[in-house]
């Protein structure tokens, strides 16, 4: 039989606000344990939280990118479990009436278009780090760190849309791409800013019912996101097919061995017993805060993709990676906009100045830095070679690209004067060779060339250089 | 010292009369403390040297005429409940017992700086779970009329040390009648405002929606004048109310004439204590000859009100008590094998009987495959609960009744029966659900000798009608006057 997977995912997404959710604590991340807290994130007795308007606008910017139908009220619910990370033994959610619903994302695989529904976004805290035995003097306790406690993020939840683990990651990264895009969210999966659990079931093909699903955690990064379903996949029709049962549970992957493991049943799963937060008022997004998100609203990336294709006449794959990251994409324009040309303008971002900047940075390579340093390759004064050498160097210094050229004396002789005259004292130097070559010996003209070049240090402009030697030579 | 006696007004007065300092006035009433409270038991925590350097500050601002409000000066109780910044609050459980917070609530920072001394912290039910303070982790306190008596509950011992001349005034917090109750017990004035009105920040949460702090008072002067320093909106607290707080104290004079109160059959029902009947009969008659019209009003889901509120406060609190887990203050189980051992261990024994029948029943109502019949059900009625009263305001202005259906009992009476205790605040309960304002003023004593209370319940944020129509009663009767002989 042949069989067919049906994958949702739920995805957390740290809000990049200055502030926490219910508090005024910073959210930096890598801040010494403890440090960013206060009576209202540790859970203090009779302390109450206050909604953070700049995590409901980001939030409300995420809703209008995925074409969501934002409720104008909604409440917040109050998920109730005990851990030791989490401070009020309760985590302020929002369960029954999320802020919104009903959206989409359209994902592209092998050039095709599908659509991703979107069941639900909701708001939510974070709740704070347990460390285990990290210490000199380890005796065996664990270490509660609530930095991270009451951090603003936003669960996208999706429907049950897609069928391979393919397009499962290709949402995941449609997704993140979208969130970065916004402001609203670093994506880091490694330091946990863009979380995602992935719903699996199989089905014979064919078929409308779901089978049952197993909840996937510990899936943080965009390779084990591919790699947990794969293994699902075929574990669930394994299982199936030799007539055993699939059952409701949470499993965690590992990725060092590539496996999930069951982590509990449905059985053993938590009653969370949400019930209305009553320390908050129902959350009113009104619709003048709606259009004020929307003007705000960036150009997304498929829609810039598409624009570079079509605008500026470069291949897709091209604008898949110029279009990765919204900055590499500003500054990509602002080059063809220094050199108008857009081709030439995308190898040299994609080649040289990707790594350039992914190392050192946008502040000093300037897209005007970059583009002149094009332009004077297309003029010839200078080669590649030397344009790569000038770059690193705008990169690592800020100098600006006539600067280095100079003071490294890296500019091609391109001058008929300056180049005549090591020509002349090439010949003058080399009297019978040239007696040779007036002879008929025609691949003296070879000789020639390279003592001149020598004599310029290899800064020579080819094309000049043959054109005067060949004036002087008299053939 | 009869100024053991005298209502915060006047010593209000004395103050900024020079009469008297905040320091002598204080230093009296801790002296008052020492010789009343070994009996009396209202106090947990005594600030003595925290409470004289206040009364210093006090008298500086009193000498320099700067700032002064009628609470310059003026020695209080608060009850453990309201989290004081550098002085214990243990919500008079064990779980708390050690528990110094980092932070003022609300209410007490208001209170600190209209100038007001806190002489000390004062017992309640635990977690404010109870109706006669009996259920505190730490020790019983005495009605001062009876000292073989409950004071009622949970805000007892902010009842007792007023009635027993150990402060001022005092602050409670009224989740089913926590204020209204024991002010009734022990003969003096509660007011519990609309929800709301004043912040909760900083109170320790028993029932987030339905929790509400107001005064304890010797008079209603006093209680408008409590209510005015701590009312209003505050940014800590996003469900207090922004309306401006008018100034109660001067809305007082307004006087009944043609004001309609209402009476609901459903609150003089077979069971309630005949002397309760007729001292509040006697109020209603003395409201009607200073010219109120009383007009019959029903509020028909009334009988429901008590079975709504052990549903939604046991489950609000089942939530609200699940941060006591032992891991980042308070008590925690140091015997214990393992994380799951420490919670329970840690909260077997730092929580009373009480406090842990009411997770439980609140755990369940909560409990998916329930919530539907319980939690839901229990919201859906308390709609119906607040469209009785905006129903029967159609037809009113106030509605009187009696605050308790009956005085306050011995000690020990109720304890084995919860569900007797629980039908203590069966006149109370309604208010709360409502979350609109309502007080207790004394009007009458039993054959016994043991105080009755007039409940009076007003619009949403209609405190100054409540106000208007307590005070023309009381000027109309000197209730407020009668003292217990401690």
């Amino acid at each position: 039989m042949k069989y067919e997977a049906v994958i949702g995912l739920e995805v957390h997404c740290q809000l990049l606000t200055e502030t926490k959710l219910f508090c005024g604590c910073r959210t930096k991340f890598g801040a010494a344990p403890n440090t960013q807290v206060c009576p209202v994130c540790l859970g203090m007795p009779g302390v109450l939280p206050v909604l953070n308007k700049k995590a409901v606008e980001f939030a409300v910017k995420t809703a209008l990118a995925l074409d969501c139908r934002i409720n104008e009220r909604s409440i917040f619910a109050r998920k109730n479990y005990f851990y030791p990370d989490l401070p009020k033994s309760y985590q302020i959610s929002q369960y029954m009436e999320p802020f919104c619903e009903k959206g989409f994302l359209d994902i592209e695989d092998d050039g095709k278009t599908k659509r991703i529904g979107i069941t639900r976004i909701h708001m939510e805290e974070d709740a704070g780090k347990l460390l285990h035995g990290d210490t000199p003097d380890d005796d065996g306790s664990s270490f509660v760190d609530l930095n991270r406690a009451c951090v603003p993020l936003i669960e996208i939840v999706s429907e049950p849309d897609m069928r391979t683990a393919l397009e499962a990651s290709a949402y995941l990264r449609a997704l993140r791409d979208i969130v970065v895009y916004l402001g609203v969210c670093d994506g880091n999966m490694e330091e946990g800013s863009f979380r995602c659990d992935a719903n699996v079931s199989v089905r014979p093909v064919g078929t409308e019912k779901f089978g049952t699903r197993a909840e996937l955690k510990n899936i943080n990064s965009f390779k084990f996101v591919k790699d947990a379903i794969d293994y699902e996949i075929d574990r669930q029709i394994d299982l199936i097919e030799s007539n055993g049962k699939v059952i409701q549970e949470t499993r965690l992957f590992d990725s060092a061995k590539g496996i999930t493991v069951s982590m509990r049943s449905k059985e053993e799963a938590h009653d969370y017993r949400y019930f209305p937060e009553p320390d908050l008022s129902p959350l009113i997004i009104t619709k003048e805060l709606i259009e004020e998100m929307r003007k705000t609203l960036p150009e997304l990336p498929q829609a810039k993709r598409r624009r570079f294709v079509s605008v500026y006449g470069i291949p897709a794959y091209d604008a898949g990676v110029l279009t990765a990251e919204k900055a590499l994409a500003d500054y990509y324009e602002a080059v063809v906009k220094e050199t108008g040309e857009p081709k030439i303008s995308s190898n040299w971002v994609m080649g040289e100045l990707l790594p350039l900047l992914e190392a050192n940075g946008y502040s000093t390579l300037t897209p005007a830095t970059s583009g002149s340093v094009i332009n004077m390759v297309k003029s010839g004064a200078i080669n590649a070679k030397t344009a790569k050498e000038v770059l690193k160097e705008a990169s690592k210094t800020g100098k600006s690209p006539e600067e280095i050229v100079k003071v490294s004396g890296a500019g091609q002789i391109s001058g008929e004067e300056e180049l005549l005259k090591l020509i002349d004292a090439v010949i003058a130097a080399n009297p019978d060779n040239l007696a040779r070559y007036k002879a008929g010996k025609d691949k003296l003209f070879g000789f020639f060339v390279g003592e001149t070049m020598k004599a310029a240090k290899g800064q020579a402009n080819p094309a000049v250089l043959n054109k005067l030697l060949k004036e002087r030579l008299g053939s | 010292m009869e100024e053991f006696f005298e209502p915060v007004h006047e010593l209000s007065k004395k103050l900024a009369r020079g009469q008297t300092s905040s320091a002598e006035l204080t230093k009296a009433f801790l002296k008052r403390i020492d010789a009343v409270d070994p009996v009396i038991r209202a106090y947990i925590t005594v600030a003595g040297e925290g409470a004289l350097k206040d009364a210093e500050a006090a008298d500086r601002r009193l000498s320099k005429g700067e700032n002064i409000t009628p609470l310059t000066g003026v020695p209080i109780s608060v009850k453990d409940i309201f989290c004081t910044s550098g002085l214990r609050t243990t919500c008079a459980s064990k779980i708390l017992e050690n528990f110094v917070p980092v932070y003022d609530s609300t209410v007490t920072k208001k209170l600190k700086e209209a100038g007001a001394v806190i002489l000390g912290k004062v017992n309640m039910d635990e977690f404010a779970m109870g109706s006669s303070t009996e259920n505190s982790a730490f020790f019983k306190t005495a009605n001062p009329w009876s000292t073989d008596r409950v004071p009622g509950g949970s805000s007892g011992g902010s009842a007792a040390s007023v009635a027993a001349g150990e402060c001022a005034a005092s602050v409670g917090t009224d989740t089913g009648g926590s204020i209204r109750q024991p002010a009734s017990c022990c003969g003096v004035v509660g007011l519990k405002p609309t929800y709301g009105r004043v912040s909760r920040f900083g109170i320790i949460a028993f029932a987030s929606s339905l929790d509400q702090a107001g005064p304890i008072t010797r008079d209603v002067t006093d209680a408008a004048i409590m209510l005015g320093a701590i009312a209003g909106a505050d940014p800590l607290d996003s469900t207090s109310i922004g309306a401006p707080v008018p100034d109660y104290a001067a809305m007082l004079r307004g006087g009944v004439k043609g004001l309609r109160i209402g009476i609901p059959k459903e609150y003089f029902i077979e069971g309630i204590d005949k002397d309760v009947l007729s001292a509040v009969s006697g109020a209603l008659e003395v409201l009607k000859k200073a010219g109120a019209e009383l007009v019959d009003v029903s509020l028909p889901n009334t009988e429901y009100a008590v079975s709504v509120y052990y549903l939604v406060a046991t489950a609000e609190a089942s939530s609200n008590l699940a941060r006591f887990d032992g891991v980042k203050y308070g008590m925690r189980a140091q015997d214990a094998a393992n994380l799951l051992d420490m919670y329970k261990k840690t909260r077997d024994r730092g929580f009373g009987a009480e406090v842990k029948r009411r997770i439980m029943l609140g755990t369940y109502a909560l409990s998916s495959g329930y919530y539907d019949a319980y939690y839901k059900k229990a919201s859906e009625v308390r709609t119906l609960i607040k469209r009785d009263f905006d129903e029967a305001f159609k037809s009113c202005d106030v509605i009187a009744t009696p605050t308790a259906p009956t005085p306050a009992f011995r000690f020990g009476e109720r304890v084995a029966d919860p569900l007797t205790m629980y039908l203590s605040d069966i006149f109370t309960i309604s208010c709360n659900l409502a979350g609109i304002p309502g007080i207790s003023v004394p009007c009458g004593f039993t054959n016994g000798g043991l105080p009755v209370g007039l409940q009076i319940l007003g619009k949403h944020l209609d405190e100054g009608t409540l106000l208007m129509t307590a005070y023309a009663f009381e000027q109309a009767t000197e209730w407020h006057r009668k003292r217990p002989n401690i």
